[in-house]
């Protein structure tokens, strides 16, 4: 596979989905909801726990089935064309670590194999030296520290370049310094090689600092969609953290708040 | 079908292998344990028989073709299950990787490991108890084709089940090849058996390898037709696992399965 883009790729969407719904049983999970992220936008999925965030992120990976709705990856149909679809995205979550038993440097040779690419050894040195993770490259992924297993993670996430990259709470490991570096990388990702990204995190200083526009989720459904820096004063808000908490906590009033 | 992501998972499990290779050790215990006992079995029966028989092609060459099955099915299912115990199915299935793709990776990857351990077996049952193994000739390609797809058939049959039951249901498969074995008729005619017995064996491929071997170790002709329809019924139930598999894949996609897999979930 090519790890450039043509330049009619990145006119689309990096993520389109559309009136996603999914229903276990007769509890609805995810109810209708559409939205975009748009190639060099960084995009919050917000919401408490159980809003439907890590739902949404599982249907755009092709692991969870939507009931109904679509989601199309750079104009690709996941349902349709799911390997060329996955292979221009890619994903990092707390929850879903590297193989412990596979050292640094097997996990991104191993995923690079998956992802198709080529040359493997350049980028994987690459990555290697991007994340700081040189000295690390020979020691088991079950060993490091979390700080360090979420910086290799995150590096696997880059392995093929992705027009869309999905990241679950990404940070929620790293110290404040760490952090700092790794927003900082990523904000660059999405300026410079025009990378959509879908960011969930409960951390709200850290949504105003680095996502262009957020979505907020309560019990499965969108509410507010907005720039993290305004959309709080909108709706009768102090800063972003107190509108996550109104959400949070009355959802349909919230709702019902958006003009 | 793409090369890559195929090779991936077998550079995985060589990764583990270099990383661990301690994992070697069960590969070549449990063999050449299989092929002491049964070769020293051999040994007394044929010295209690005053000569009239020899048990060694017999026993030792069933219990070599057994094993040669079962190594390739836990070949495939111990591949499935170092995702499992790394719970990185999230990581491999949000990759292009297709369902092809990987069970061809597993089954190469079971064809590398369980290679050893037959080569082990060959060794140890040539060197020390005279097994005359390829005497079988021809036959015994059709026979090792036979008994590979079945291995495989089980292998992915099996990881079906921990896909679909959850993790802890790998102790459901263990016993697997040990529950078959006394239908699969290894080391005795199949006509011993009740008639209801018969009739399971009948969709057991091993059963009629084992019984073809037999008919060539007495003399007989080539077991053409017994090679033919164990072929078919392999080839069948290869198909029927492979639709049983990606029915259970796509249920676990349907269902959130795949994506709670981290879980312990065995029903």
């Amino acid at each position: 596979m090519t790890t450039s883009r043509t330049p009619i790729e990145s006119d689309r969407p990096a993520l389109r989905a559309r009136h996603l719904r999914k229903m276990y049983g007769a509890v609805t999970a995810v109810d209708d909801i559409s939205f975009t992220v748009n190639s060099g936008e960084i995009v919050g999925l917000l919401g408490p726990n159980g809003a439907g965030k890590t739902t949404t992120i599982n249907m755009v990976l092709g692991v969870l089935a939507a009931t109904s709705g679509r989601v199309e990856i750079d104009g690709i149909d996941i349902a349709r064309q799911r390997a060329r679809a996955l292979a221009r995205t890619n994903f990092a979550a707390v929850y879903a670590a590297l193989p412990g038993n596979l050292t640094v440097a097997e996990n991104l040779r191993f995923f690079g194999l998956l992802y198709g690419i080529a040359p493997l050894r350049r980028r994987v040195e690459q990555l290697l030296h991007e994340f700081d993770l040189l000295h690390l490259r020979h020691t088991k992924c079950g060993l490091l520290s979390s700080g360090e297993q979420t910086r290799a993670a995150l590096a696997k996430a880059l392995l093929n370049r992705p027009q869309l990259l999905l990241l679950d709470e990404p940070m929620a490991s790293l110290d404040p310094s760490a952090a700092q570096t790794i927003r900082a990388k990523i904000k660059a990702l999405a300026a410079q090689d025009h990378c959509g990204i879908l960011w969930t995190s409960h951390n709200m200083n850290e949504v105003e600092a680095v996502c262009d526009r957020v979505l907020f989720l309560s019990h499965g459904k969108a509410l507010l969609e907005g720039n993290p820096r305004t959309l709080p004063r909108e709706h009768g808000s102090a800063t972003l953290e107190d509108l996550f908490i109104r959400v949070a906590r009355e959802p349909l009033a919230a709702g019902a708040a958006n003009p | 079908m793409n090369w890559r992501p195929i090779a991936g998972i077998v550079l995985r499990q060589i990764y583990l292998m270099r990383g661990s290779p301690v994992r070697l050790f069960p590969m070549v215990t449990w063999v050449a344990i299989d092929i002491v006992l049964w070769g020293f079995i051999t040994r007394y029966l044929n010295t209690v028989s005053g000569g009239g028989m020899d048990f060694v092609p017999t026993l030792l060459g069933g219990v070599l073709l057994w094993d040669f099955c079962t190594r390739i099915m836990q070949g495939v299912t111990t591949a499935f299950l170092e995702d499992v115990w790394s719970r990185n199915f999230l990581n491999l299935f949000a990759s292009p990787l297709s369902i092809s793709e990987y069970i061809t990776g597993l089954v190469i990857t079971s064809v590398v490991t369980s290679s050893i351990g037959v080569l082990i077996m060959l060794l140890l049952a040539t060197g020390l108890f005279h097994l005359q193994f390829f005497s079988l000739g021809l036959p015994l390609l059709g026979f090792l084709t036979v008994l590979f797809v079945f291995g495989i058939t089980l292998g992915i049959f099996a990881s079906a089940i921990v896909l679909r039951l959850g993790p802890a249901s790998e102790w459901l498969l263990w016993p697997l090849p040990a529950l078959l074995s006394p239908f699969a008729a290894v080391f005795y005619p199949l006509s011993v058996l009740p008639h209801w017995m018969q009739w399971v064996a009948h969709a057991l491929p091993p059963s009629y390898v084992f019984e073809g071997m037999r008919a060539l170790l007495s003399g007989g002709s080539f077991p053409g037709m017994l090679l033919l329809q164990a072929t078919l019924v392999a080839a069948l139930e290869l198909l029927l696992a492979a639709y049983f598999y990606g029915r259970v894949y796509r249920h676990a996609v349907r269902t959130g399965l795949l994506a709670r897999y981290s879980a312990e979930s065995a029903a």
